[in-house]
């Protein structure tokens, strides 16, 4: 039997009513109850489901509505403790709770470990085997991949570069212990120990932070709506934010100076880009010019390309069609309400395959339809792989805390006045942590940059 | 023709320091052993530096005296000067290094060996082996000798198709101009093993009476010299200094000037150097911005005037290693009694080895020291007494003896050759271990002696003053526990000391844990313990002191031997896993991990194929027990 207790959301992202975060293990039901206002779990029969709330214990906030199943060991899938926490659909609920419970001691689990727990359980037969297997593998790779892909470029650039400066610390005491005869390089003192490791500690904090206003925990689908002045895109905008409940508004980005606003589609997290841009000048292209504007063209996942209903296609409009070829979008044609002055044909054979839709956001027409088109667009036979981009993320957050705690390890050493050398165990870990994030674990690293970063040997 | 020159259970080729401690400790574990060598005047030779130990190193010869291995009582009576190195540091890299009389060393050693029961030395070139069946019956010499044994251990160092270099000089030689071994190495390539091509390098030798010491500056020994066998009861007296100065820009424009003559950079040399070694040569290339490196000046013994040019190591001709002595400082007019070399040679791709060090392809065979890629005295002496212990286990009908990553420095070094192999000669560096706060020098004895005892290395006597030891601490610790501390016995010293008041009362462990806070101090207000004697006193205190710490490495190993404990089958079908990746499966295939915990180090085999594994193997367990 397992000793810890695993979690991770069972359900496939998209436009569920319900998401379910499943917890496996000997502490599945105290995790729970701990979190849990409503029945007592520890009463709870066998096999029931109980309705309450679940509480984030660091703010006293409701996270979430829930029902809670619980199943006692061994009559489970796993045969061990588990609980089903259903949560409300979307990313947001399921997400706060699962990270709730990450808090409070439960592991996340590895691919397809609720399956090999029930195989080594004896749950699953012999015969299974094989599938089990494949499951790992499957789940494993995709995983991975999904995770690397899915990973910001910026976030895996700042974490190697933290990484390189954590490693080149790590040499420096290295090189102290293994040449203490070696009088190049001046001995590391708990004072450059203490400065190094503050000097990573904030910014892990920092990227922490930005993670928990949902930046990497919920990175989203880069969203860009572009179009003409006066057609209608600061209307989409707010059309999208009212709808749906606003993630998070206005948060000055920690990495460029643009502002990003998310918001939740039917499950689809969309981070529409460069908001300000539209909302201040209503022309994106005119706020950052040409070249910038391609540049988020580019980085986006999707573009909402809006259309005046009530005037003919511009020579503007051909421009912004031409800048979207190949790239992701969807044809919005707003302000139905008002007379049809544009060629629809016209537009449609310009969009080729990808979706028209008419809208008049004013009286709020056809926004369900917009809705159900940006949920498709992603979700369509991809559910899978949408699951693993916000698990892999959350990876990617419990091991930024891991790394953090790591080096507050190290820096309460260093206040107790520990040697460098025991106080560099917890940097080493740190290291290793924020390797584990960029699928970096190579274990002889160190040993490289000692030798090329200084010149030994006898 | 050749004839029965006699028959044993253990052949040792080669009498290195891996060979030295791969005889005695066969031979003390009962088996009969043959010790043969090229030539019995250089026993325990040591072709390099004159020193042992060092950080990691140091700690590799503290293991296998606490194994009970000789390398460390030998290097105490043959030292000249003894340092304790990263004393201003933690407990865990400590590490003791000693300055040696190269030849008092040869000399102990040899009396050693030849006093050692069941242990015959024996001069002769081994060419081949005898092979019954796939399996290693003994060895052939030159001379058509044939030795027939249960089992071989060839630790044949440098010697394997050796080849010496200087400038466009070479020729085909061991090191220090000793008979090279070609045959032993054909035969080995004939018996399919994959021989890679590896090179290190030593530097000149100067006559001391004409070294200007006073433009250098002195480096002398502990005040309190200590020791590295736990049996070592004398301490040195008289210790040599040793002597610092560096090389400068002239060094350096000579070098630059003439590269092209090292045979290092005019492309004679195929085989892989040392990172851990480098030539000046390559110190001067790779960091040409460095004005100026350090050189160590150490005596080579009592009785002689050769002087080790530590710090350059060269494969330039002889001239101009005289034009670049003169330019340092306090060499001005030193003279060049040998000429530095660099020396190629083969070596044993140690992948190809079981964790005993056993050859996977022919049973009976063991390799160890430097045939295996490593570098250094320390980490061959390891390697021959893991290699005796088992090859004696083999014979003797006995479980192998295998040391994890977490008992010892030596587990290290053998796991992390013979699951990731290496490229360039080895070394051991504190880095390379993950629990190096539990692999300390000062409780080798406590790690290891029980491990000793047990197979027989450790006399009784010995063993029962470990247990002593053991006791006298666990007793100490449980003492201090309970004796209470009252805030009006401490405060007043406490604040001689600048630490905290206490406020309430405590005990004096917890007090002890303070990091301004020592032994001493507490002594001021407890009674001491007047059974404790100061190595006993020294585990209390690193005991104490590091306790959460020492936790947190114990938790870690924990963790490591869960999948330790997950052993592979040995009739295990890599091609008949669903699932693994193909690379997974070749490496596993050719590397034949032992356990799960092995597997999982190897690179290229990732955590999805490690899970794999798992399942696989824990399919087989439920499978057999359903049967």
């Amino acid at each position: 039997m397992s000793t810890d207790t695993i979690t991770a959301i069972s359900t496939p992202v998209g436009e569920g009513a319900i998401a379910i975060v499943r917890l496996s293990g000997p502490d599945a039901i105290t995790i729970t109850n701990e979190l849990f206002t409503g029945k007592d779990l520890h009463e709870a029969a066998t096999h029931t489901i109980n309705y309450g709330r679940i509480i984030d214990p660091e703010t006293n906030d409701i996270a979430d509505e829930v029902m809670v199943s619980v199943m006692r060991a061994p009559k489970t899938f796993t045969r061990e403790d588990i609980v089903e926490i259903n949560c409300h659909g979307g990313m947001v609920a399921v997400n706060k709770v699962l990270d709730i419970i990450l808090s409070k001691g439960a592991r996340l689990a590895e691919p397809g470990e609720f399956t090999k727990r029930a195989f080594l359980n004896g749950r699953i037969d012999l015969s299974q085997a094989e599938a089990v297997m494949d499951l790992i593998r499957a789940k494993t790779d995709k995983a991975m991949s999904v995770a690397v892909k899915q990973m910001d470029g910026r976030l895996s650039k700042l974490i190697t570069e933290l990484r390189q400066e954590l490693l080149e610390t790590v040499a420096h005491v290295e090189v102290n212990i293994d040449y203490p005869e070696y009088d190049d390089v001046e001995e590391m003192s708990h004072e450059m120990m203490r400065t190094k490791s503050r000097e990573v500690h904030k910014r892990i904090k920092e990227l922490l932070e930005v993670a928990n206003q949902g930046k990497i925990l919920r990175e989203g689908i880069a969203t860009a709506i572009i179009g003409r002045p006066n057609v209608g895109k600061s209307s989409l905008m707010n059309t999208l934010v009212q709808e749906n409940k606003a993630i998070v508004t206005d948060i000055p980005g920690t990495t460029r100076d643009i502002i990003e606003e998310y918001v939740n589609v039917r499950g689809v997290p969309l981070r529409l880009v460069d908001t300000a841009g539209i909302r201040e000048t209503e022309d994106i292209v005119e706020k950052i010019g040409v070249e910038r504007s391609r540049q988020v063209l580019q980085e986006s996942d999707l573009i909402l390309f809006v259309l005046n209903f009530n005037e003919d296609l511009t020579e503007e409009d051909r421009k912004l069609f031409e800048a979207v070829q190949g790239l992701d979008y969807i044809v919005i044609v707003n302000k139905m309400d008002l007379e049809q002055k544009i060629d629809l044909e016209k537009v449609r054979e310009l969009a080729g395959e990808r979706p028209v839709i008419t809208t008049s956001l004013l009286v709020e027409e056809g926004v369900e339809q917009l809705e159900r088109s940006i949920a498709s667009t992603f979700f369509e036979g991809e559910i899978d792989t949408g699951d693993m981009t916000y698990v892999s993320n959350i990876r990617h957050i419990q091991l930024l805390k891991q790394a953090k705690q790591a080096l507050e390890d190290a820096m309460e050493g260093i206040e107790l006045g520990m040697p460098l050398d025991i106080v560099q165990i917890d940097v080493t870990r740190t290291w290793e942590l924020l390797g584990e994030i960029i699928g970096d674990t190579a274990s002889d690293s160190l040993i490289d940059q000692l030798f090329s970063q200084f010149c030994l040997g006898k | 023709m050749t004839f029965n020159a006699g028959n044993y259970d253990i052949i040792v080729v080669g009498a290195g320091h891996a060979g030295i401690e791969a005889a005695v400790a066969a031979a003390k574990r009962g088996a009969k052993t043959l010790m043969l060598t090229l030539n019995i005047d250089m026993l325990a030779f040591m072709p390099c530096n004159p020193s042992i130990g060092g950080p990691a190193k140091g700690i590799v010869v503290r293991e296998i005296d606490a194994l009970g291995g000789v390398m460390g009582k030998v290097i105490d009576k043959a030292s000249i000067q003894m340092r304790m190195l990263n004393t201003r540091k933690g407990p865990a890299v400590q590490a003791l290094r000693a300055q040696a009389d190269k030849t008092v060393y040869m000399q102990e050693m040899r009396k050693l060996v030849e006093n050692q029961e069941n242990l015959t030395l024996r001069q002769g070139m081994v060419d081949s082996l005898i092979m019954e069946d796939g399996v290693c019956k003994g060895v052939v010499t030159e001379t058509e000798a044939e030795y027939r044994a249960e089992a071989v251990i060839i630790t044949t160092g440098t010697f394997m198709r050796g080849k010496v270099l200087m400038g466009h000089l070479e020729y085909e030689s061991g090191p220090n101009n000793q008979r090279v071994s070609v045959n032993l190495s054909e035969n080995l390539e004939e018996l399919g093993f994959n021989l890679k091509r590896f090179k290190t390098g030593t530097p000149p030798r100067v006559n001391s009476q004409t070294i200007d010491y006073s433009k250098t500056e002195i480096q002398p020994g502990d005040e309190n010299p200590r020791n590295f066998s736990y049996e070592t009861t004398t301490k040195i007296i008289d210790q040599l200094p040793c002597w610092l100065t560096h090389t400068n820009e002239f060094t350096h424009g000579i070098i630059n000037n003439n590269l092209e003559l090292s045979s290092m950079y005019s492309g004679v040399k195929r085989g892989t150097g040392a990172r851990y070694c480098p030539s000046i040569e390559d110190k001067i290339v790779r960091f040409d911005d460095k004005p100026r490196h350090q050189i160590f000046l150490e005596p080579e013994g009592r009785n002689t005037e050769e002087v080790y040019v530590q710090g350059l190591s060269t494969s330039l001709p002889e001239n101009i290693q005289y034009e670049m002595i003169k330019t340092i400082p306090g060499l001005e007019k030193a003279e060049i009694m040998r000429p530095g070399y660099a020396i190629e040679y083969d070596v044993v791709a140690p992948t190809q080895l079981w964790p005993t060090l056993e050859t996977k392809s022919i049973p009976g065979l063991f390799t160890a020291g430097q045939i295996n890629g490593t570098s250094g005295y320390e980490e061959a002496a390891g390697q021959g007494i893991m290699a005796g212990i088992n090859a004696a286990s083999k014979v003797l009908g006995k479980e192998p003896v295998i040391l994890d990553r977490s008992q010892g420095y030596i587990g290290v070094l053998i796991d992390d050759l013979v699951t990731k192999g290496t490229n360039e000669p080895y070394r051991l560096l504190t880095s390379r271990a993950e629990y190096r706060l539990l692999l300390r020098h000062d409780n080798a004895d406590m790690r290891l002696t029980e491990i000793g005892y047990e197979i027989g290395l450790i006399s009784e006597e010995r063993y029962n003053k470990l247990v002593e030891k053991k006791r006298l601490v666990e007793e100490e610790i449980k003492r201090l526990k309970k004796i209470i501390i009252k805030p009006e016995q401490a405060n007043h010293l406490l604040e001689t000391i600048n630490s905290t008041a206490l406020k309430d009362a405590t005990n004096a462990y917890d007090l002890l844990k303070r990091p301004e806070v020592n032994y001493n101090f507490i002594d001021q207000m407890i009674e001491s313990n007047e059974a404790l004697d100061e190595e006993a006193r020294e585990q209390v205190y690193i005991q104490v002191k590091y306790e959460g710490y020492i936790k947190k490495s114990n938790e870690q190993v924990e963790r490591m031997m869960k999948m330790e404990d997950k052993k592979i089958p040995e009739d295990i079908d890599y091609d008949g896993i669903n699932g693994l990746a193909s690379e997974a499966k070749e490496k596993l295939k050719r590397i034949r991990p032992l356990s799960v915990g092995q597997a999982s180090r190897i690179s290229g085999v990732n955590p999805a194929d490690v899970s794999i594994l798992l399942v696989y193997i824990e399919q087989g367990n439920i499978a057999r027990v359903a049967n």
